[in-house]
């Protein structure tokens, strides 16, 4: 409510120009099938992904369908817990609603098995020692916290594996 | 094209991270008006109004094109609301385009605009979902892994970005409207300043800004009136395109995104460009983001791919000394009232074609390309505008 009046130099208050009117609005989310699916294996703790049935590349989190083909994507598939860091930046400007201390690591993970890369946190590790090709493991909350939300990834870590080669990743920038 | 479409008269605010003498309303009206004068024509004139803006989230007013039909003139006339996130001052010019090129309306006016102190976008942009994580840090959060992407991909310096970050704000101090104003940027200023994105320091960022554009779009009929009463020449649509694709694909480029590949192509086409560097004098183009030059350079095909960065590094994108300046308003680095941002990179090309760009004017401009995009890099919207009828 900082804005709602200026203070002059004599100590007078200057006329009102602004109002921060805190507001909230509540809807429900209706997932739809596939994610779902996919809501529900982060409660189990496990990541599950969709493959298209014309081109098989494997969607996580799946919509339901193949952008590229148009077609339903009905076979599901249970994905690694781990996977590689595709890119990623280092976040150090804080916002409104932020929950993560920063400087934080956001990234791009692509899961083994998985043709799309989604963002995750990468933790326990330095954030200038992140690299392109770092292999990572989802890191989950303990068994009574897991819910249909990608809360229930803590966050990613390195798994101890060399990085992966650029050319095994290079079409997923 | 059943009727050709020119531009007859362009508005701007003064952008600014506040404008707290006007509402919404007036800020789009001041833009307006200032359009119309400078077409030489009066709210009566105008037959339909184009609006575009951000996401509504962004100031929390939904649907304000209803809100805003009074102050733009348009109770009991035709009025559209444009949604291309980023991209949609670009979009919503386009679409008052076709409604000229398609034989509709004989003016239009369209108009763009943010006030992003009545908001707070880098909210709107991170609010949390149930199947994705809650770190987007706003829009560069989002853009910067796919510039770390381009880097390691292209080789560039590391410096290519701040270049671009120094070029654009000594651009700007020729643009009286610009929001940014830095007499003393340097390379070293920007290096020093914070790493908000690493690998975006604070100034290879756009600022927050309020502002409006505005744009008369009119028939070769009304054209002819307008230079008749103003004395100034059209600009004249030579070609206009634009695309999209999904935000998230199996095999999709975030780098160099298809979808802005072919729009190019289909600009080009339309206005007989074969060689963009060559064939055009100038361009506007939507670098929010200082890496956004080189990424953009190779996109819309002004060199091979994987070559951006050196044109940057060489001065070639430079209104002093360049082959093909880029951005010499200042562009998105300078002033980024969201909604209207795009419709500023339309707007200026036509300022360049109208040889009424003032201090910021290329010599002898004939073709300019305006170009926008948006969303997670997944809108784009571009023209080419130039002094002769298509």
């Amino acid at each position: 409510m900082s804005d709602t009046a200026t203070e002059t130099e004599g100590g007078e208050r200057g006329p009102v120009t602004h109002l921060a009117t805190p507001i909230r609005l509540e809807y429900n989310f209706t997932a739809g099938i596939a994610q779902s699916r996919y809501l529900r294996g982060l409660a189990e703790g496990k990541f599950i992904g969709q493959r298209c049935p014309v081109c098989h590349k494997v969607y996580v989190p799946a919509r339901g369908s193949c952008p590229t083909d148009g077609v339903a994507t009905t076979d599901e598939v249970v994905l690694s817990n781990s996977g590689t860091v595709t890119t990623y930046c280092i976040v150090n400007v804080p916002f409104a609603g932020q929950t993560i201390e920063i400087p934080y690591i956001c990234a791009q993970v692509l899961l083994d098995g998985a043709n799309l890369s989604f963002m995750g946190l990468i933790q326990e590790i330095p954030t200038d020692e992140v690299r392109m090709g770092m292999r990572v493991e989802a890191v989950w909350v303990p068994d009574d916290e897991l819910g249909p939300t990608l809360a229930s990834v803590k966050y990613f870590r390195p798994n101890g594996e060399p990085d992966a080669d650029y050319e095994t990743y290079k079409e997923y920038l | 094209m059943a009727e050709r479409c020119a531009v007859i008269g362009v508005g701007q605010t003064h952008h600014k991270s506040r404008r707290d003498d006007v509402s919404i309303a007036g800020l789009v009206r001041e833009a307006a008006q200032r359009a119309l004068a400078d077409a030489g024509v009066t709210w009566s004139d105008i037959d339909a109004v184009v609006l575009g803006k951000a996401p509504d989230m962004f100031e929390g007013v939904m649907m304000p094109e209803l809100y805003l039909a009074p102050a733009l003139g348009a109770v009991g006339k035709p009025i559209f609301r444009v949604h291309t996130a980023g991209s949609v001052g670009g979009s919503t010019a386009l679409v008052a385009a076709h409604l000229i090129t398609a034989g509709i309306h004989r003016r239009v006016l369209t108009v763009a605009f943010e006030k992003q102190s009545d908001s707070d976008a880098m909210w709107a942009l991170s609010v949390p979902q149930p199947f994705s994580a809650p770190l987007l840090a706003g829009a560069g959060g989002y853009f910067a892994p796919h510039i770390r992407a381009y880097m390691r991909r292209s080789g560039a310096p590391r410096d290519t970005g701040m270049l671009v970050a120094v070029k654009d704000r000594l651009q700007a101090l020729k643009n009286p409207y610009a929001h940014l104003h830095i007499p003393d940027i340097s390379l070293q200023m920007v290096e020093e300043s914070v790493m908000l994105w690493d690998p975006l320091h604070y100034l290879e960022a756009c600022p927050s800004s309020d502002g409006a554009a505005a744009m008369v779009l009119g028939t070769e009929a009304a054209a002819a009136e307008a230079q008749a009463a103003t004395g100034k020449r059209p600009a004249w649509v030579q070609g206009m395109a634009m695309r999209s694709e999904p935000t998230m694909f199996a095999g999709r480029d975030q780098v160099n995104p298809q979808a802005g590949r072919d729009c190019a192509k289909d600009v080009y086409a339309q206005a007989g460009i074969e060689n963009p560097r060559e064939d055009l004098d100038c361009a506007e183009v939507y670098v929010p983001f200082s890496w956004y030059e080189p990424m953009w350079l190779e996109n819309l095909g002004f060199c091979a791919e994987g070559d951006g960065w050196k044109l940057t590094q060489e001065g070639a994108t430079a209104l002093d000394g360049g082959d093909i300046p880029w951005n010499c308003s200042g562009g998105v680095l300078s002033s980024n009232p969201i909604g209207a941002s795009g419709m500023l990179r339309f707007l200026e090309v036509a300022l360049q074609v109208r040889g009424e760009a003032g201090e910021h004017q290329v010599d002898g401009v004939r073709r300019a390309l305006g170009q926008a995009y948006g969303g997670g890099s997944q809108f784009f919207a571009m023209w080419v505008l130039g002094t002769e009828k298509p």
